[in-house]
């Protein structure tokens, strides 16, 4: 009986068991727009920007290379290159903070 | 004289195939753990009853090397033969011969085996074992898959497709178990993924071993790939057995009935379920207490345990019992419980099994991530396989039942043949706390002590609606029967449904939210 938690459904709390699943859900965030991240996990082929470099809307920031392709990383608006995270040929995780931008 | 050398190279020529891989790779498999292909055959049906078919198939691969080689069998072996006397079609790979890896005479004798099941109209249990396409046949190995596959949805809802899964079955493989009814694991022999442990770190760099990407505990509870988990492999066909007391052969026939028997009289219906619809209870102990000798066979035990699903008889007929269950989450709908619901129903309808639902509910479970993982189809599966069901339907609110919830587990709405709830159901579009809070949200406000306000809305709430009474008065609620009455009713109620004729619009198929 020790494995039960208050669980809230509607206002109404309930004494329930919680999987593991549940307890440990992620928050939710809003998407940061400056924060350029990973879609795929994969290897950082090129980079072609330094840190304060101005940039424009469209240009290749770097070349992430996964499951055999080439994938572009663009800037999404015009800005300034504020922190880059990663380095050539380093393996990144999916979603990785990769490069902080600034309008 | 000629005849007796006839039947002597006959002899000779099957007792070779039958060493399969020969000694040394039948001294591996066993060291695993595992049983043999033929073992495994034999200790799932009835004894003497299995007999062999296309066993002196022969490979045809020229290249790589293969023509030099002899696979007994092509590594699948294929019959039929009996369970409690039943005749039943089955296959099993053989992993010592080849790794059991499929090539295009392996996958003829599997898609042999599958026609005969649908054209005869009789189960058929698919044994995997191996280790996938075999390289040196190039695209005839996928084509062989494609083939078991188009077969495997062609017998859905005709015939019942049992895959148990005795050791590797990776990349396209299992497909051909995720197509059929029922998935069989056991620990630390099953093993399903689409890419395996080497890929994934070759690609992703993350390190995980094969039993913790897709081992038979992976399947069972979180996948949901798996419906029945054993620990060892005797255990699994005792399993396989039990469930084909529950089914009938095909879908035009009943499942056998067998004698009626009481339930136990250690499950006391009155005691099982607390008043108070905010502590838990473990909703099985009720379907024991209402089905006969408190039998009930769970499928998907480990999987969305918020939801029950599962076979038990009532009067000697096979039921599908649907629950909630308020142990888990409060019993809450979300993905994965309606996922698991939503088939079970298609299964029983396609297979004139009736459903018991047993409702107590207190709705969705609530949050970013099941909003975003899309708790709106899946939820639709409910909804979308409880309307379509055409077999016998009634429903039992035991507690809640709330809001969506109430609609979908089978409601009058949905064409439940019968509702029953209990004195302490309470049907309502949701739980008094959050229905006073939206109601009364001004004079709670406005209220010099709002807490107290509160505290008298939900009572006043709970007065009105949180009963079976308004939804009685309605019609939508047959009958408030005691908890005691339950098993009474529902003896009843499937009996006079026996005949139930329910015709549909004529349609090549409808569109379920998959």
């Amino acid at each position: 009986m020790s494995n039960f938690k208050e669980f809230n459904v509607d206002g109404t709390i309930y004494t329930t068991e919680v999987p593991d699943s549940v307890l440990n859900r992620k928050k939710w965030e809003r998407p940061n727009p400056n924060h350029i991240k990973s879609f795929i996990p994969g290897t950082i082929f090129e980079i072609f920007v330094k840190e304060g470099q101005e940039v424009k809307e469209g240009e290749c920031l770097m070349i992430l290379q996964a499951m055999k392709m080439k994938n572009k990383i663009l800037m999404p608006f015009d800005g300034i290159i504020e922190k880059i995270n990663v380095s050539v040929d380093e393996k990144v995780p999916n979603r990785l903070v990769m490069v902080e931008i600034k309008a | 004289m000629s005849l007796k050398r006839n039947i002597l190279d006959l002899r000779k020529r099957k007792e070779k195939v039958l060493q399969g891989g020969g000694e040394k790779a039948i001294q591996k498999q066993v060291a695993m753990g595992k049983l043999t292909a033929r073992e495994r055959i034999t200790s799932i049906v009835d004894e003497d009853s299995f007999h062999e078919y296309d066993l002196f198939v022969e490979h045809e691969a020229r290249d790589f090397g293969m023509e030099k080689k002899q696979l007994h069998g092509d590594g699948v072996i294929i019959g039929t033969g009996t369970i409690y006397g039943q005749p039943v079609c089955l296959f099993a790979q053989d992993f010592t011969v080849a790794g059991g890896s499929l090539g295009l005479m392996h996958a003829r004798k599997i898609t042999k085996i599958m026609d005969h099941a649908l054209k005869m109209r009789v189960p058929l249990i698919g044994i995997n074992d191996s280790g996938g396409a075999r390289i040196q046949e190039g695209v005839n190995s996928l084509a062989g898959y494609g083939e078991i596959f188009f077969r495997n949805t062609l017998a859905s809802g005709v015939i019942p497709q049992l895959s148990v899964i005795l050791g590797p079955c990776a990349g396209g493989a299992v497909y051909s178990p995720a197509l059929t009814d029922f998935v069989f694991v056991v620990e630390n022999i099953s093993k399903m993924f689409i890419t395996g442990p080497e890929v994934i770190k070759t690609v992703l760099g993350e390190e995980i071993s094969m039993e913790e990407l897709g081992g038979a505990k992976v399947h069972s509870e979180i996948t949901g790939n798996a419906h029945f988990y054993a620990l060892n492999e005797l255990e699994c066909f005792e399993q396989i057995k039990k469930l084909l007391t529950f089914i009938p052969w095909h879908n035009e026939k009943k499942a056998r009935p067998f004698p009626p028997k009481p339930p136990k009289a250690e499950y006391k219906i009155e005691e099982i379920v607390p008043h108070d619809p905010t502590q838990p209870y473990d909703i099985r102990n009720v379907i024991r207490a209402i089905s006969d000798d408190s039998d009930f066979f769970e499928v998907m035990e480990g999987f969305a345990r918020n939801i029950v699903i599962g076979f038990g008889r009532m009067n000697g007929e096979t039921v599908g019992f649907v629950a909630n269950q308020p142990l888990v989450l409060a019993g809450v709908l979300d993905c994965d419980s309606s996922d698991k619901a939503a088939r079970f129903i298609r299964y029983c309808d396609a297979f004139n099994i009736p459903l018991v639902t047993l409702e107590d509910m207190p709705g969705y479970l609530p949050g970013v991530d099941q909003e975003h993982a899309g708790v709106i189809r899946h939820g639709a599966k409910i909804l979308y396989a409880y309307s379509e069901a055409t077999v016998p339907k009634i429903t039992v609110i035991v507690r809640k039942a709330y809001g969506g919830g109430y609609i979908a587990m089978n409601s009058r709405h949905m064409k439940a043949d019968f509702m029953f709830a209990w004195p302490t159901a309470e049907i309502a579009v949701m739980g008094p706390e959050g229905a006073a809070n939206i109601i009364f949200r001004k004079e709670i406000m406005s209220a010099e002590d709002p807490e107290a306000m509160r505290q008298e809305k939900v009572a006043e709430y709970k007065e009105k609606f949180a009963n079976p009474y308004v939804a009685a008065a309605k019609g939508y609620i047959d009958t408030v029967i005691e908890p005691e009455e339950t098993r009474k009713m529902l003896l009843h109620s499937l009996e006079v449904s026996m005949n139930k004729v329910d015709r549909r619009p004529s349609k090549k198929h409808g569109i379920p939210p998959f």
